[in-house]
């Protein structure tokens, strides 16, 4: 369809763009072997003398398990709410529709800092104290608007015709949903809950406001930044996670590779 | 007789119980560590070098959340901190805020064995006690420095005007803290002597607006206010500036990656910090904070930090340790002849709109934060 | 015993079916519950917090109602130019990013093998995945004045480009850190345009250019609003980039907003400040329900 000069142009685009986007990871890399605890170009010599440090800094350690448990239970209640939130919405038609999902998406919408904000004075003022299960509420509630718009997405790609086929073979609501819904939402569901996972391993700006003394991965990285002497532990523990996550990753782009369950014209 | 001896009983249970009054409800030993401890520091305060060992000792693992502000400090502490936090290094112009707000509780210097060789300026000070109640434990105190680049300024500044000429437009860097205003008047008291300006932190309206016109005047010289302590090591490092003002933190870091320079304390006097640990009000280890205070007071750890940071100790006896880390330190900060040094400092305190001389006119702490927000902008 | 909880779970289900309402309730209970009590709430409460003041003496909230702050706001130059930067810089974002998330994202839908589409999607998020706190560090490393940029343009013969600590640094970065969010979302919807409307165009006699403008941009139109959604608001609200690698002129909403609350302790302010983003944003989504972007997100 397209020209073939046009072809090779956006091909050379798209590398640039590919460029554009990896060059700090490959700069992450690089300097994950710098000597020297305080960052200039060029490096002065390679070591690998901050990886055992860090492997071995029970802060780092504390710190990465604190952010997948955070995670995993975040993810845990944004799926439960989000389905919820998405069959609703899809199936029902009813006062306020528009305004739900006009609320669930709010908290992305809205700059992280207002939600962390707002939620340190509610926590404060409740006498609440800012622990580990703040930090799950603050990360579950932006979590929810991605697993909805995963679900919803896919639910309106989805035929009708199948549950009414389902229910006029004899199956009762539960057989429905777990014999005929649930398939075809599954990789929905577990690519939405990979992108919120994602987001909240990452998220540093609501967390800042609603932990306590507990530090979460990117927490750790933001005092570690700080304090300008242990950089390349930082570099080093990014570098792990880079590695670490490749393989979830793609996972989730085989997943939201359309399974094509009789598409909608 | 049988009055008098009523009289004596009746005075005698008022003595006792006006001197357990300032001790009641504080502890009399240190129980077991509970095997955590969270402290909110200034960067470059927990050093691995002295906080391994204290963790090897008491078994106590430390969290830092750091801080580059007592605003930033107080702030974290009154945002739900108090219950989180068990330690916070705040310096004199945050400690009365944490006192007033009730977010720290009194401590009792007994269990603090190294605390009688303080130095007599540094046990009781006015900012971390009050009518004879600790509210914390002193720990170390130094200067806001004018650091410089040793190959590229020429000559050696001697004056804080330094950071106030065009002539290193482009490469000067200040911290990001509303108290700078304090650093601008200090200036200016013996730039302007017309001004009156007798004490930085307790200015009229008319001088606090002449270190705000000074500010603005300053801004377009200025490549980046620094915020964190590692911001102006990188700023130094990678050329971005040659000259500012700052903590000799910064300056030890930069010495070790071989950076080219150096730092002094101009002629107009310098300001700066004389630090206390404060106890959280609702401390959730108290056991391990305690067993930090007493740690961090002896003389060996006061000098280990004294050196690595840059900073003069409060314990008399660290001198003999700093030299053995590093010789003639102990004389480069001044920790033999500590008060004739100390008296040239104009130590942080939070303005208030009482000032000195009795008088209600001086501009208040909030005031200088929204005028430092709008001078930047 | 299976019998009798099948024949329940019959039942039950029966009842569910016959009350769509009572359906409706049960799945929409937890979400809206969640929401109004917590997250609306405590926004409720913040806001609130916009009228009321700081007293200057005690640094205590006091309850007074009145309209100070915003006062404050529109009558200081500095905070009415520290906005117009702000949206300038979320303009400048979305449009960079836009420009160049989209020919990648026609590239990832239409000239890719599948293969290489694998691929190229992986490359996108696995940024995501990594700490945007030390991707946006390492900018410091490469337009610092020593950096790596200035090395290249020196060792090119080329004059050093003094970007760092500027607002054109808050800038490439910005782009940088959110334009994944602007692929995808393009992405999603050039690829569900189907191969049928590139014939019939090419039929009508349209070449490749008019095709791209009548035909693609329109249908692609949502994806790139609702990619722009991302990019302009977390532009917005974002501190963390400027406080890296911004320098002294980079003073935006979202930095003013997080020194009023984490280091000034000036709740009442921040609030006050912060409806400005919130008030940008909530036209801008109006617009973009109107351009279909919530379909497309």
């Amino acid at each position: 369809m397209e020209t073939k000069s046009a072809r090779i142009g956006l091909r050379i685009w798209a590398a640039l763009v590919i460029c554009f986007l990896w060059l700090p990871l490959v700069l992450i890399m690089v300097y994950a072997f710098n000597s020297s605890n305080v960052q200039s170009w060029p490096l002065p010599s390679l070591s690998t003398k901050w990886f055992p440090v860090a492997w071995h800094d029970p802060q780092v350690r504390e710190a990465f398990w604190l952010s997948i448990k955070a995670g995993l239970t975040a993810t845990g209640i944004a799926l439960v709410l989000g389905t919820c939130a998405a069959f609703a919405i899809h199936r029902f038609r009813f006062f306020g529709r528009e305004a739900i999902s006009f609320v669930l998406v709010l908290p992305i919408a809205l700059p992280g800092i207002i939600t962390g904000m707002a939620l340190n004075s509610f926590f404060t003022n409740r006498h609440i104290n800012l622990s580990f299960w703040t930090i799950v509420i603050g990360h579950a509630t932006f979590c929810v608007v991605i697993v909805y718009n995963n679900l919803l997405a896919r639910l309106r790609r989805t035929s009708p015709s199948l549950i009414e086929a389902s229910m006029d073979l004899g199956a009762n609501g539960f057989q429905t949903f777990r014999f005929v819904t649930l398939p075809v939402i599954a990789t929905a569901l577990i690519s939405g809950g990979l992108l919120a996972f994602a987001l909240s391993f990452d998220e540093v700006v609501v967390t800042y406001f609603t932990a306590g003394a507990q530090n979460t991965l990117p927490l750790l990285i933001f005092g570690l930044i700080r304090e300008g002497q242990q950089l390349p532990e930082v570099n080093v523990i990014v570098f792990a996670v880079i590695l670490m996550t490749a393989i979830p990753v793609a996972l989730a782009q085989r997943l939201t590779r359309d399974t094509g369950v009789l598409r909608r014209r | 007789m049988k009055r008098v001896i009523v009289a004596l009983a009746a005075i005698a249970a008022l003595a006792v119980q006006a001197a357990s009054a300032g001790t009641s409800g504080l502890p009399t030993s240190i129980g077991k560590g509970e095997g955590k401890l969270n402290v909110i520091a200034w960067e470059g305060y927990t050093q691995p070098e002295w906080v391994k060992p204290f963790e090897q000792q008491t078994g106590c693992q430390v969290n830092f959340k750091y801080a580059g502000s007592s605003d930033e400090m107080v702030a974290l502490m009154s945002q739900g901190g108090d219950s989180q936090y068990d330690l916070v290094s705040a310096s004199g112009d945050a400690s009365l805020r944490l006192i007033y707000s009730k977010l720290v509780q009194p401590v009792n210097v007994k269990l603090v064995p190294s605390w009688k060789q303080f130095n007599a300026a540094f046990k009781s000070p006015p900012n971390n006690t009050i009518n004879g109640v600790h509210y914390g434990i002193s720990l170390q105190w130094g200067p806001n420095t004018l650091l410089y680049n040793t190959k590229l300024v020429k000559p050696a500044p001697t004056s804080w005007a330094a950071i106030y000429s065009p002539k290193y437009k482009g490469k000067i860097t200040v911290p990001d803290n509303p108290i700078q205003i304090a650093d601008a008047a200090l200036y200016l008291s013996k730039s302007q002597p017309s001004l009156g300006i007798t004490d930085p932190y307790e200015l009229t309206q008319a001088q606090f607006n002449a270190a705000i016109g000074l500010l603005k005047q300053q801004r377009p010289l200025i490549v980046k206010y620094w915020a964190l302590a590692s911001d102006e090591i990188d700023l130094f490092k990678n050329g971005d500036a040659v000259i500012g003002a700052s903590w000799p933190y910064q300056l030890s870091t930069l010495e070790a990656a071989h950076a080219p320079v150096t730092d002094t304390i101009p002629k107009e006097g310098a300001t700066g910090w004389l630090d206390t640990w404060m106890l959280s009000a609702k401390a959730p280890h108290p056991n391990c904070a305690y067993k930090w205070l007493s740690y961090i007071s002896t003389p060996k750890v006061q000098a280990e930090q004294a050196v690595s940071y840059g900073e003069t100790p409060v314990n008399s006896k660290a001198c003999p340790y700093m030299n053995k880390l590093s010789k003639g330190s102990c004389a480069q900060y001044h920790a033999n002849a500590p008060i004739a040094y100390y008296k040239q400092i104009k130590f942080w305190k939070t303005p208030l709109a009482t000032c000195d001389n009795g008088k209600n006119d001086c501009v208040p702490y909030p005031q200088w934060q929204q005028a430092w927000t709008q001078m930047k902008g | 015993m299976a019998a009798g909880s099948s024949r329940a779970r019959r039942s039950l289900g029966g009842v569910l079916w016959r009350r769509p309402k009572l359906r409706a309730l049960l799945l929409l209970a937890p979400p809206v519950a969640w929401f109004a009590l917590i997250y609306l709430a405590a926004l409720v409460v913040l806001f609130i917090n916009a009228f009321w003041q700081l007293n200057p003496l005690t640094s205590q909230v006091e309850h007074i109602w009145n309209v100070g702050n915003f006062t404050t706001i529109l009558h200081s130059s500095s905070y009415r130019s520290i906005a117009f930067r702000t949206v300038g810089i979320a303009a400048a974002t979305t449009v960079t990013d836009v420009v160049l998330a989209f020919p990648f994202a026609y590239y990832m839908a239409r000239v890719a093998s599948p293969r290489k589409r694998a691929v190229l999607f992986v490359m996108v998020l696995l940024p995501l995945w990594s700490s945007y706190l030390v991707r946006v560090y390492a900018w410091r490393q490469i337009l610092d004045h020593d950096g790596i940029l200035n090395w290249s343009l020196q060792k090119v013969g080329l004059p050093a480009a003094n970007i760092g600590y500027t607002n054109t640094a808050v800038w490439i970065v910005f782009s940088y850190v959110w334009l994944p969010f602007m692929i995808l979302p393009v992405y999603a919807s050039l690829e569900r345009i189907p191969e049928s409307m590139f014939e019939a165009s090419a039929d009508l006699g349209a070449r490749a250019w008019g095709t791209l403008r009548r035909v693609v941009l329109p249908l692609a139109l949502p994806g790139i609003v609702a990619g722009s959604i991302f990019t302009f608001s977390l532009t917005l609200g974002d501190y963390i980039t400027p406080i890296l690698v911004g320098g002294a002129g980079s003073q935006f909403i979202g930095y003013v907003v997080y020194q009023s609350v984490g280091i000034s302790n000036n709740i009442p302010f921040a609030a006050a400040f912060a409806s400005v983003p919130l008030v940008i944003m909530a036209i801008y989504l109006l617009v973009a329900r109107k351009l279909g972007a919530f379909e497309a997100l």
